[in-house]
């Protein structure tokens, strides 16, 4: 009923604009909309990720048994590298800069990203590292099996002594995106800064844009560090220079300086930008205004800053002298204060509110759960002297999954959910939607819990075989992570059946207040026939106040049926 | 259905005009200075690896190296700091729609960018110390050759805009691409100056 009357005011907005052919072929051409692109991203990380989650289960395979049974613990080694490799560099960076290409053009009012070409570029590269690293698996000595960290001298030693090894082809790899993320950084930064729609003050921007920016920027000043320690890397294998190499003379602790000096802020450029997915879903589905915007906003560029000045919390064990453990300890400890800050403004936004249990919202309540309870075990592992005692255990293991599956994870599916009618202009089956919330809650928590036990324990991580008295955990854990691998099969199930055949989606399904919603879905060519004129903050739920000037109604209806 | 179909192609004839496509090159020198933000953390992190080794390392020289000679590249810094004020005057002339002010500057900018480069060529050959030789000549090697790379990278950038002030019209209303090149010579300009600091001065 109510849905129709907003239709009404907007008959022309439902129709595809003439040159947008609606066929799929577009999705496979060097298109330079953004939200193809978007799009592009979302598909083409997703694939990487089942990728990177058959390894994972390979793994948990192995670790059901104490002993090395199923793989060779050289393959081993191999699966748990790529899987770390493939889950950071090619399934969360791009799905996330996929989100951020689809949705902040919408959000600012703009038509279209700062430099279109370049954000074409920049997905190409994707699928261009992806397959060099997919190939490492085919050269001889097969692919890179130092961890996603490859740190020397264990990332040096190149055995089977051909230039192109599973190392080169991974150091590659990771330049190469790198390159694309600084592209795709660069134009997001301009984007957000140049190219809002009047009116549109840093203050009436909606917060999944303020998260996109604090996270990109990080992009732009770390990812240089690690390019840097990685060039130096790659002349010490290809070449023989000894930069990190300690038998002729070099530092393999400065390598892991600049590795973490950009990788530990990585973990925020993937996490910040789900907090505003988060920011972006309670408001909608508590239907409240976000709680204390402003801050919000904020303290996502304090993470920011404070990213910058905590890396060395990686290197507690690494003859890291005691002045530096105390000073790095006290900045990690600072980070909770602003996360601390987002979750009193979420718990506070839900609270009273008159919640609606979709499956964006499950998942965005289970990624909220899920996040909480990373950052408490955050805070313990950057206590110097808890740190050194579950140092390479997997404890950490198991602290940072539930950060990247059950905070991240969780809060891309809540996005994909929540902007899937918009996208795609077609609505996902509800019950299948629930269906894998309720599969990847339990298996996120069965998966990873365990972990911190067997950590607790003593078990160190990156092994093939263990002592039998983790046995217990580790059939849990496994369990857990072959019950996160049935997950996805609902997902795709309704992700692939909607998109073909589901339910049309009007223009706001969610009676959600944003620039998003104001075009049909999905949006025309150039999103926005007129450049909106903004003119109150974002979320003004129950304020019964327009969001933009006269021009376009439906959002002023859709105040009023709140 | 098709008076439909017709009317929106009237809509969108009306509301798309192609002129917003030109919005695009106003926003490039912000998003070049961006880049170049970006750009200068790898050189930081090249310095800061350099001070690090110089200071913590216990054979710093390879064996029989004396240190750098600092006649010729003392010359050539010279040459490359004083390029960053004749592309400046090589920019005031375009803006005063001088073009053959510009090129003659412009051109003289890239003779000197090419004169840097043989230079440091010169200087390489001459080096009885090789990449592979320790940590000394690891690092210095590689911030000599990652710089000489971001001058030939301007020079080359600097021949493309050359090239294109001969398309009549062209630079009428001033050029994005000469204003990023300028900007980007006068950062790679800097990033010489801390290096000659650093590698031949701190010796």
């Amino acid at each position: 009923m109510t849905d129709i009357s907003v239709e009404a005011l907007s008959p022309n907005r439902e129709q595809p604009v003439p040159g947008e052919p609606e066929n799929w072929r577009r999705f496979f051409s060097f298109s330079t909309d953004h939200k193809v692109i978007g799009i592009q991203y979302i598909v083409t990380a997703f694939v990487f990720f089942l990728i990177g989650g058959f390894l994972a289960m390979v793994m948990r395979g192995e670790l059901i048994t104490p002993e090395a049974d199923l793989v060779d613990r050289t393959v081993y080694n191999a699966l748990f590298t790529m899987h770390g490799t493939i889950m950071l560099f090619m399934w969360t960076f791009p799905v996330l800069n996929g989100l951020s290409n689809y949705l902040v053009p919408l959000q600012i009012g703009a038509r279209d990203m700062a430099f279109p070409r370049l954000n074409a570029v920049a997905f190409w590269m994707v699928p261009v590292f992806g397959i060099i690293l997919m190939a490492s698996f085919l050269v001889p000595g097969g692919p890179a099996s130092s961890g996603w960290w490859s740190y020397p001298p264990v990332s040096l030693q190149n055995p089977v002594g051909n230039l192109v090894n599973g190392q080169f082809l991974w150091l590659l790899a990771v330049a190469l995106s790198g390159v694309s993320s600084i592209l795709g950084a660069v134009n997001i930064v301009t984007t957000i800064i140049r190219m809002r729609a009047p009116g549109m003050t840093f203050f009436k921007m909606p917060a999944f844009c303020w998260t996109v920016m604090a996270a990109q920027m990080i992009q732009l000043f770390g990812l240089p560090a690690l390019t840097a320690g990685a060039v130096m890397l790659l002349f010490d294998l290809s070449v023989g220079t000894s930069f990190f190499d300690p038998a002729t003379g070099g530092d393999p602790v400065l390598y892991q300086h600049f590795f973490w000096f950009y990788s530990h802020p990585a973990v925020y450029v993937i996490i910040l930008p789900v907090f505003g997915v988060f920011s972006e879903l309670f408001p909608v589905y508590a239907r409240k205004p976000l709680f204390g915007y402003k801050f919000v906003a904020v303290s996502s560029f304090v993470i920011t800053a404070l990213s910058a000045v905590v890396w060395v919390h990686h290197m507690f064990a690494s003859g890291t002298p005691g002045w530096m453990r105390m000073l790095f300890m006290a900045t990690s400890m600072t980070i909770s204060v602003p996360t601390g800050v987002k979750i009193f403004a979420w718990v506070a936004t839900i609270w009273g509110g008159k919640i609606r249990l979709t499956t964006p919202m499950l998942f965005a309540l289970g990624g909220l759960v899920n996040f909480l309870f990373a950052g408490i075990t955050g805070i313990m592992l950057a206590a110097v002297p808890f740190d050194i005692h579950v140092n390479n255990t997997y404890f950490v293991v198991g602290h940072f999954h539930y950060v990247i599956y059950g905070a991240a994870v969780m809060g891309i599916y809540a996005a994909i959910y929540h902007w899937f009618p918009k996208m795609t202009g077609r609505m996902y089956y509800e019950g299948l939607g629930k269906l894998h919330f309720v599969l990847t809650f339990i298996g996120v928590n069965l998966n990873f819990l365990p972990m911190h036990f067997a950590g607790l324990m003593g078990m160190p991580r990156r092994v093939a075989s263990y002592d039998p008295e983790f046995a217990y955990w580790n059939v849990l854990a496994s369990l857990g992570g072959f019950l996160l691998g049935v997950s996805t099969l609902p997902f795709l199930l309704n992700m692939i059946s909607s998109w073909i055949q589901g339910e049309k989606a009007p223009a706001n399904p969610w009676r959600a207040i944003g620039l998003e919603w104001l075009v049909a879905s999905p949006p025309p060519h150039e999103n926005f026939a007129e450049i909106p004129i903004v003119v109150s903050e974002p979320y003004g739920y129950g304020k019964n106040e327009p969001l933009i000037a006269q021009q376009m109604v439906s959002m002023e209806s859709a105040n009023e049926l709140n | 259905m098709s008076s439909i179909d017709l009317d929106q192609t009237l809509n969108t004839a009306a509301t798309v005009p192609a002129a917003e496509h030109h919005e695009e090159g106003e926003h490039r020198m912000f998003g070049f200075i961006i880049f170049l933000i970006s750009e200068s953390v790898i050189f930081l992190s090249f310095f800061v690896g350099y001070i690090v080794y110089k200071t913590s390392a216990t054979d710093w020289l390879p064996a029989g190296v004396e240190g750098l000679e600092v006649r010729e590249p003392f010359i050539n810094t010279i040459v490359l700091v004083s390029s960053s004020f004749v592309i400046y005057f090589a920019e005031r002339y375009l803006h005063k729609e001088n073009l053959w002010g510009f090129r003659a500057f412009w051109l003289l900018t890239m003779a000197m960018g090419s004169f840097f480069l043989y230079g440091q060529a010169v200087e390489w050959q001459g080096l009885e110390f090789g990449f592979t030789d320790g940590l000394f000549g690891g690092t210095f090697y590689l911030l000599t050759g990652f710089h000489g790379l971001h001058v030939l990278t301007g020079v080359l950038m600097q021949g493309v805009m050359l090239g294109r002030s001969f398309i009549p019209g062209n630079y009428d209303d001033g050029e994005v691409g000469v204003a990023a090149t300028s900007l980007f010579w006068h950062f790679v300009d800097v990033i010489w100056i801390i290096l000659f600091i650093l590698i031949y001065v701190w010796q």
